[in-house]
């Protein structure tokens, strides 16, 4: 084995911090959780701010005049100034609230694609070009399939290297004069890369094209500073940052979300009502039609709480040894190819692989009965899979809680998998 | 390990699928995709009269839905069509069955081996792709020689 670097995280310690991580499964064997790209675990501070919240505050938010719902409104706002803190945002009015990733992807595109857009940078149209990767998860590649479709603007794509990188050969044809958006991912749900955004940025700034970054794979495992990235805008969901489902953030820089129409209408995101019209309410709130997921969004700034208790670079600094030690692992396993970058050189934590001979399927299958939980499919990202001529794969994907001992239990579940099939 | 899902019968359709490829000629096919794990399978359905003279099939997926198809073969090749729709019933009904229902060994023969794949509702439709797939084949060449 090569030379192993020590992690700087007590990840024992850790550990004592997520209560479902002491599940027994059937057949009281222990929880091997390697999903967490999928949705991540949740601390136990996260879980008493849930409860806490609907023991002790829940009302309404911005529309109460009574203590629970000052409170209350006290703890939801609070939530958004640590999630500007977490994110390097200049001003806590740029996070925007949204139900998940996904949601505040198609807020972005939908509100393009309206035409209300006062500054016609911001409205879709015949002959507009809008540029996403084959790297895309599906929530950053069928909104703007639908977009297309309903504007006339015309889809294009970056391709994907040989070695799972994104091919920025064509950068400058790609993203040109014609271009509106560029929407990106930040990490690769499925291949672990990491993508060069300044680049993209760089080239994006010369020809006047809105970024885009989905960091739903990014912001809960590394630092993320929006205010040295360079991107206009910014989607991550909550889930993944051992925050609680339910709630996800659209950031996006003062002056584009001014410009950017309204998406949903509702309670809460209006300045005045008539029946001939009515006006809106400044960002983020305009954004934020009807009651918000608030037990949520305050779950979500507890988790942020967790996450800079540790440290962001320490938590990225455990990922990458324990990426380093299952790369080099699964190297070893002969049958095993994995997909994707070989090396922790710009790239996270989530490795996909295939079994030669077994479908990922039943590589899935076979490591739940050993309570080794993956990931197996496409990962709604079917179209790198198409890149790679593959169907399927299996992806073991890692977080701050997870150890080697728990690589070692995967790599002697393919092991398994093998004898089984063989 | 998983003695209930990978049955000796269920993994040997795997390694050795029976009537697997292609054929011509054939009356009408059908493709079908599941969408949470991209298996795919495309099942021709050659008629001769009321009776099923073929059924052939191609895909790529997981060991139960490659076994399935295989079994999906071995059944209703040389069925009437009555009984091939039967026959398509009795596994669709045993697969759905949640693990309740018994199955009749007389009408599903190597496919009474999925009954335990009933008790792995993530894995029912693997079970079940080819034969929706069948199904819509069937039709779809029933309806041709009506017209
Ligand atoms: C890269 C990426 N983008 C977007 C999403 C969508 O997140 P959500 O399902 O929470 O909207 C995910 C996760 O599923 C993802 O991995």
């Amino acid at each position: 084995m090569a030379h192993q670097a020590a992690s700087p995280l007590d990840v024992d310690r850790i550990r004592k911090d997520f209560p479902i991580l002491e599940r027994r499964l059937a057949g009281d064997r222990p929880l091997t959780y390697l999903d967490s790209a999928n949705t991540s675990q949740k601390p136990r501070p996260v879980l008493e701010a849930l409860t806490e919240h609907y023991e002790r505050h829940n009302a309404n938010v911005a529309r109460a005049v009574h203590q629970l719902g000052e409170e209350s409104t006290a703890a939801y706002e609070g939530a958004r100034d640590k999630i500007a803190a977490f994110i390097g945002s200049p001003s806590r009015d740029e996070v925007v609230f949204a139900k998940n990733a996904s949601e505040a992807l198609n807020l972005v595109a939908n509100t393009l694609a309206s035409g209300l857009a006062e500054d016609p940078r911001y409205r879709l149209g015949p002959g507009d070009e809008i540029v996403i990767t084959e790297m895309e998860h599906h929530s950053n590649i069928v909104p703007w399939q639908l977009v297309a479709q309903r504007t006339g603007a015309t889809l294009r794509w970056f391709g994907i290297t040989e070695d799972g990188r994104l091919d920025l050969t064509a950068l400058e044809e790609l993203v040109n004069p014609r271009t509106k958006i560029v929407s990106l991912t930040y990490q690769s749900n499925l291949l672990g890369t990491v993508n060069p955004i300044q680049t993209v940025v760089e080239q994006a700034r010369k020809v006047g094209a809105l970024v885009l970054v989905d960091a739903a794979q990014a912001v809960p495992h590394m630092p993320v500073d929006v205010s040295t990235l360079g991107a206009d805008l910014l989607a991550f969901t909550g889930h993944k940052m051992c925050g609680p489902t339910g709630i996800g953030v659209l950031w996006g820089r003062s002056e584009v979300l001014a410009a950017l129409p309204p998406f949903l209408g509702g309670g809460e995101m209006i300045e005045t009502v008539a029946m001939e019209g009515s006006t809106f309410a400044p960002v983020p709130h305009k954004f934020e039609a009807g009651t918000p997921p608030i037990a949520q969004a305050i779950g979500l700034g507890a988790a942020v709480d967790y996450l800079t208790g540790i440290g962001m670079d320490t938590i990225h600094q455990h990922e990458q040894v324990i990426t380093a030690y299952a790369l080099d692992r699964l190297r070893h396993v002969e049958g095993v190819t994995i997909v994707g970058p070989d090396s922790t050189v710009e790239r996270g934590g989530t490795i996909s692989f295939t079994v030669d001979g077994v479908h990922p399927h039943d590589v899935g299958q076979l490591l739940d009965e050993q309570g080794v939980a993956v990931r197996v499919g496409h990962h709604c990202a079917r179209p790198i899979c198409v890149r790679f001529g593959i169907p399927a794969t299996t992806r073991a994907s890692f977080y701050l809680y997870t150890t080697t001992a728990e690589i070692d239990a995967m790599v002697d579940g393919i092991e398994q998998v093998k004898r089984f099939f063989g | 390990m998983s003695e209930s899902l990978y049955q000796e019968i269920i993994l040997d359709h795997y390694k050795n699928p029976h009537g697997r490829g292609l054929r011509e000629p054939f009356d009408a096919e059908s493709h079908h995709v599941n969408p949470t794990c991209g298996d795919e399978i495309t099942v021709r359905v050659s008629l001769d009269g009321e009776k099923v003279a073929d059924v052939s099939y191609d895909g790529q997926g997981c060991s139960i839905s490659q076994a399935s198809a295989s079994v999906l073969h071995e059944l209703l090749t040389g069925e009437s069509l009555d009984e091939a729709f039967a026959t398509e019933a009795a596994f669709t009904q045993l697969m759905q069955g949640k693990g309740q229902v018994e199955p009749d060994e007389d009408v599903l023969g190597d496919g009474i081996a999925f009954a335990g794949v009933a008790r792995y509702p993530a894995r029912v439709k693997c079970a079940l792709l080819s034969w929706m797939a069948f199904k819509d084949a069937a039709a779809r060449a029933l309806s041709g020689e009506e017209k």
